[in-house]
């Protein structure tokens, strides 16, 4: 029973991720790539990681592909996007990486396959589990994940911030991305 | 094997139970709504076919179902039709782990609190797609307010919940609610719980944090180019998700079941149906903010309260020991 | 934040406060006789037309809805040939009752006038006309005005002096 369900997510996973590829409509392609990551949500639960599902769902799923489809929406491509896409899924475009891609899902059969036999071992991990491991045993690699994530932070306010110098200039175009682009042009 | 059976019954019975009472309540919340906004703005509401106007539903229903499903030349067809199927089946889904009665709720999952976040998280999506697919300008706008609007609050809603789940000690529900029998969660985290509310009306875009509908400035909002049963579908989802947050703060803060003297499920109902009247009351009375007001208050005032809040709490239970 | 809970509380309070709808069609509203609703042209005691056709109501009507073609009768009396209203037009403003110098237009407290076809708006005198003097029940203009019809003479009028042979008064 298990089995099964997990063979359906992991197949729905794969073709999701393989039309988000080949999709030629951007909004489309992020629909797929939202049911993609639900699928490994989904197998993440029936493996036992419950929280890594869940924040899977929440954090990748709900947040930052909302901002994602947020971005694609406001530039508002419309049919010459379309065709450019169709023009750069030309053969000789996909092949290779398609067989690099191959090489390495060969490779990842076959370390699979030799580590069958072995067998994991597959246990459900609880919230309180991976939280006392992230704060005990993980505590370093915890920290310096948030001092990226604090760069990032002062790094956007950086950007977004209004200098008192060009914000007569920048007035006019209250979205964020142009006083953006703004700052950096007085820079 | 004959217990085997009994049980997929019961879960069966459970599962239809919830969602048409879920369901129908929502209808019934259509009219309440409307009655009780009329009461507060002194006038009788619908109260014109059936019995006290009850019957305005069926009528609201056969209305939306004979309009003409319209497809906008424009739009973006197959996103266009996937939009407001989604947030009913998020929120849909979200109620299956709310524990209505020892008896009453389809699953106990051990992630429930989190479950439900993430179903609220992929709800924005209905009204992003909704809007991009429209192809409209107002759709447009009110899609983006809905996605930067829904983002930032889903951000301290999940902090906001925090502190329960440090009380509780877990993220199941009905443990949840079981860990308030010596009291409700509502005394030590009535911030967490007005953060929270705060949070479930903008993640459900009811007055007055409506922006992305916002119908004065924004025509509909995501929905301008919905029409017949695909607009009941948004509408349905919207009354859906108060039903939801009512039933998770009800869960959460109010001691879900637990009181005296009434069957459980009817004490559920009675919190439940306490707060829905506190959302309508909501919207009868307060002005919609400004966009960037919106925007300002939830990031400059609701996350450093709740991540003041989740500091306090987890001090005190330290100290505690 | 105050003032948040203030509004609350303050609209909650309306829940207990009388409702200001009048469910109209079970329950009527009051309407003052001097209420301005449907047209009337009203007959003085006698039962004859109060309409001299002075056409002046027309002359005062803001819309243009009434329109009257003056006739005179054999004895001398005058009165509407045909005397048409338009409602579908007519804005109840009460100035043609204002104009009336005989009374004989008086508007009354009646809205009911709906119809499916807009043709069926426009009122003719025999619409128009009521068996009584609506609101003022004594006037009658024949006795008072000093035109001479058939069994008045001049100078037989309410307070009006004998006519006065002016060559009499070259003593």
């Amino acid at each position: 029973m298990e089995l099964v369900s997990f063979y359906i997510s992991a197949l729905i996973a794969l073709m999701a991720s393989l039309l988000a590829v080949i999709s030629r409509n951007a909004v489309h392609a992020l629909l797929m790539l939202i049911v993609s990551l639900l699928a490994v949500a989904c197998i993440f639960y029936q493996i036992g990681a419950p929280l890594a599902a869940a924040l899977q769902v929440i954090v990748y799923a709900g947040a930052i592909l909302v901002l994602m489809v947020f971005v694609i929406m406001m530039l508002n491509q419309g049919k010459a996007a379309v065709d450019q896409e169709t023009q750069w899924l030309a053969r000789e475009n996909w092949l290779a990486p398609a067989s690099l891609a191959g090489a390495l899902l060969v490779m990842m059969l076959y370390l699979l396959w030799d580590s069958a036999s072995r067998g994991a071992a597959a246990r459900s991990v609880s919230a309180a589990e991976v939280g006392l491991a992230m704060y005990s045993k993980y505590l370093l690699v915890v920290e310096l994940a948030s001092f990226v994530l604090l760069a990032g932070l002062v790094g956007a306010f950086h950007l977004a911030r209004r200098h008192t110098a060009d914000s007569a200039a920048s007035t006019n175009n209250a979205a964020s991305t142009e006083s953006v682009k703004s700052a950096r042009g007085v820079r | 094997m004959n217990t085997g059976h009994a049980d997929i019954a019961m879960t069966l019975l459970n599962i239809f139970g919830v969602l048409t009472t879920a369901v129908l309540l929502t209808a019934l919340l259509t009219w309440g709504e409307r009655r009780l906004l009329g009461f507060w703005q002194d006038r009788p509401g619908p109260n014109r076919v059936g019995p006290f106007g009850l019957m305005q539903v069926v009528a609201d229903m056969i209305k939306l179902f004979f309009k003409e499903d319209f497809i906008p030349r424009f739009a973006d067809a197959p996103v266009f039709l996937l939009a407001p199927t989604i947030v009913m089946a998020t929120t849909l889904l979200a109620f299956v782990v709310v524990p209505f009665s020892p008896a009453v709720g389809v699953i106990d999952m051990h992630i429930g609190l989190l479950f439900f976040l993430a179903m609220s998280a992929l709800a924005v999506y209905s009204v992003v797609l909704g809007a991009y697919a429209s192809g409209n300008k107002y759709a447009l706008l009110g899609g983006l307010r809905a996605a930067a609007q829904t983002v930032s609050y889903e951000v301290f809603m999940g902090l906001s919940l925090m502190g329960v789940v440090m009380l509780a000690g877990s993220f199941d529900l009905r443990s949840i609610v079981m860990a308030q029998e010596n009291g409700w969660f509502l005394l030590p985290q009535m911030l967490g719980c007005a953060i929270f509310l705060v949070a479930g009306i903008a993640e459900s875009h009811r007055l007055p944090l409506d922006l992305p509908e916002a119908e004065h400035e924004l025509t509909a909002g995501f929905h301008t180019e919905y029409s017949g049963m695909k607009f009941g579908l948004f509408f349905v989802g919207e009354y859906l998700s108060i039903l939801l947050i009512s039933a998770l703060v009800t869960t959460l803060f109010l001691g879900g079941w637990l009181g005296p003297w009434l069957p459980p499920l009817v004490w559920f109902a009675l919190k439940t149906f306490a707060l829905v009247c506190l959302f309508i009351l909501l919207r009868a009375a307060l002005p919609r903010p400004r966009y960037d007001q919106l925007m300002a208050f939830g990031w400059k005032v609701m996350l450093p309260l709740a991540l003041l809040n989740l500091v306090v709490t987890g001090s005190v239970l330290i100290w505690r020991g | 934040m105050i003032s948040i809970l203030r509004s609350l509380w303050l609209v909650f309070r309306h829940l207990f406060t009388r409702r200001v709808t009048v469910e109209y069609p079970e329950e009527m509203p009051y309407l003052a006789p001097r209420y301005r609703g449907r047209i009337v042209l009203t007959r003085d005691p006698d039962g004859d037309e109060r309409c001299v056709a002075c056409n002046l109501c027309a002359v005062a009507c803001p819309p243009d809805c009434i329109s009257l073609q003056k006739m005179e009768d054999a004895d001398g009396r005058w009165r509407p040939e045909f005397f048409r209203i338009n409602f579908s037009r007519c804005i109840m403003c009460g100035l043609c009752e204002d104009a009336c110098p005989t009374y004989a237009i008086q508007l009354t407290p009646d809205f009911e006038m709906c119809e499916y076809d807009r043709q069926n708006m426009v009122y003719e005198k025999e619409d128009l006309l009521i068996n009584g003097p609506g609101k003022y029940h004594e006037y009658s203009f024949y006795r008072h005005a000093g035109k001479t019809v058939s069994g008045k003479a001049k100078g037989e009028a309410a307070g009006e002096a004998k006519p006065v042979n002016v060559k009499s008064l070259n003593l």
